[in-house]
């Protein structure tokens, strides 16, 4: 653990988890929640648990964004808030 | 306008709790705190228990594997039927079966039809994805046999091997990766391996020994000590695990993509 | 007041930070109309409680949760032919003939210790946070979706993902089939 590393990887986490939600395109929201998952990968490659950050970085940041890009896809893309 | 009043209270205060609770934490990365260490006096923590005991006990040095699969073992065997319960729920809340004039069945898509069939117009895409499936299933491949040693086992292998066939399904279409692995196909592959799973308790259970106790399984992998029969079992376990979870992947994608009509999909 | 933050935010800033994660989650849960919305709000409460349990496992100056140098095999040999021993001894009559069966503690903890170099606790990171967490990512994976089917349904019948939207359409008496 370093002080400096885990504090701007979490700010950066805060930040991506605000813009996902703003954001009034579904598209772009579901590649920025895919940037978070790729940041709390790190995190966790960082805090010495590789087993959770493989397994977030094939399942959080890759198949859930692709679900969440094939729903967008069949239904509507633009959201009113 | 009311919702947004309403979250913000419920905001504010159950973050305010917290936040207070926060100052009875042990600090970030302290040996010592009750996960790490166990209560105050109350001897061995079950996480020291672990790590001290894992390679003699298992021969794995990968300790989450051998806990994963070994110790808290029904966990995950449990976690796995989850999976699979989730991808049975997707069938049945998404599937339609039946004739293609059913009007749930269409969807105005015009113009995007010319995108989907075959990968004859995506000749970067699909050359480049087609090079690289194989790639990808060999390191998933990779992942789940060598899990004992390095980081990975069979949730991570299970789903690369699940996202090659999402890839292929993206590159080309939908069609073309059911035609590999058809429906029939992964539905049997998920429930085959949560069998292999059960399996190998059960058969420690008719040996004598409780259910998922894989010491018991010696004479019939021929190794020279529980230990490593204990390490071969996990093999398999996760082998099974990989199985599911890979079709249960799969699965979910090729519904939620062609909104259950399993035709053209994204 | 530089003090205070030394001393008692610093240490536990990683939990103020997940704490403020969890309850944008929450936020967006109760407060958002699109559905998908509410979703990606789900996901990043879960994945605050998540990263609540991971970090309590960290430890200092810990490495990974792999042990780095097994055994060398001249100690191996001992312990085959401790565990013949042990398999051999297969009876009902032994002290401890349950412990044996399973290999565990076969010989004894002193012969253990000696054929098995103690691990310190303290230098490997906590593998069971890690355990318990792996497999809840896979699941939230799958849970996400099914929630992502039902969104699709629910946009089926009623052609839209707003809440609102949808409330309406309900209380005015449904969608006719």
């Amino acid at each position: 653990m370093i002080f400096a590393f885990d504090f701007i990887i979490l700010i950066f986490m805060v930040v991506a988890a605000i813009i996902s939600l703003k954001v009034k395109d579904l598209l772009s929201a579901s590649m920025i929640f895919g940037i978070y998952g790729f940041l709390i990968c790190l995190l966790w490659a960082e805090m010495g648990a590789v087993d959770v950050a493989f397994t977030e970085a094939a399942v959080g940041a890759g198949v859930s964004t692709v679900l969440l890009i094939a729903t967008v896809y069949n239904t509507k893309r633009k959201s009113s808030d | 306008m009311l919702s947004k009043v309403f979250a913000t209270i419920a905001v504010v205060i159950t973050g305010g709790l917290l936040l207070f609770g926060v100052y009875d934490f042990p600090s970030f990365g302290d040996p010592n705190s009750p996960p790490n260490a166990g209560a105050e006096g109350g001897g061995e923590s079950v996480s020291q228990y672990f790590i001290t005991h894992t390679y003699k006990d298992t021969k794995v040095p990968n300790l989450v594997t051998a806990v994963l699969a070994d110790y808290r073992g029904y966990d995950t065997m449990f976690e796995t039927v989850v999976v699979f319960a989730a991808g049975i729920a997707i069938f049945c809340i998404m599937r339609v079966v039946g004739n293609a004039n059913d009007p749930r069945q269409k969807k105005e898509r015009e113009g995007m039809h010319s995108f989907t069939y075959g990968d004859h117009n995506r000749i970067i895409i699909g050359t480049t994805c087609r090079v690289i499936v194989p790639i990808i299933q060999l390191f998933g491949l990779y992942v789940i046999a060598h899990g004992h040693y390095s980081p990975g086992g069979g949730f991570q292998g299970g789903v690369l091997l699940g996202a090659s066939f999402i890839l292929l399904a993206l590159s080309s279409d939908l069609n073309s990766a059911l035609k590999r692995f058809s429906e029939y196909n992964y539905f049997k592959l998920a429930a085959v391996g949560i069998l292999i799973y059960a399996g190998f308790g059960l058969t420690s259970q008719f040996l004598g020994e409780n259910f998922l106790d894989y010491g018991v399984l010696q004479p019939l992998l021929f190794t020279d000590g529980p230990e490593m029969a204990r390490s071969h079992s996990m093999l398999g376990v996760e082998i099974g695990v990989a199985f599911t979870v890979m079709a249960i992947m799969f699965s979910i994608y090729a519904n939620l993509a062609s909104q259950g009509t399993l035709k053209d999909g994204l | 007041m530089l003090e205070f933050l030394e001393q008692t935010l610093q240490p536990r800033f990683n939990f103020w930070i997940y704490v403020i994660l969890m309850m944008i989650g929450l936020w967006a849960i109760i407060a958002k109309n699109n559905l998908i919305k509410k979703l990606i709000g789900l996901s990043l409460f879960q994945t605050a409680i998540i990263l609540f349990y991971v970090s309590l496992g960290v430890k200092e100056d810990a490495t990974i949760p792999i042990i780095e140098k097994p055994p060398a095999a001249k100690q191996s040999e001992t312990y085959n032919n401790s565990s013949k021993e042990a398999q051999n001894n297969r009876t009902p009559k032994e002290a401890t003939p349950d412990e044996k069966k399973r290999g565990m503690l076969s010989e004894g903890e002193k012969t253990a210790k000696k054929i098995y170099p103690k691990v310190d606790p303290d230098t490997i990171a906590n593998p069971l946070p890690h355990v318990l967490m792996l497999t809840a990512i896979v699941v939230g994976v799958a849970t996400l979706g099914v929630a992502l089917a039902l969104a699709q349904v629910i946009f089926r019948e009623f052609g839209t993902l707003e809440e609102d939207e949808v409330l309406k359409v309900i209380k005015e008496g449904g969608v006719d089939e």
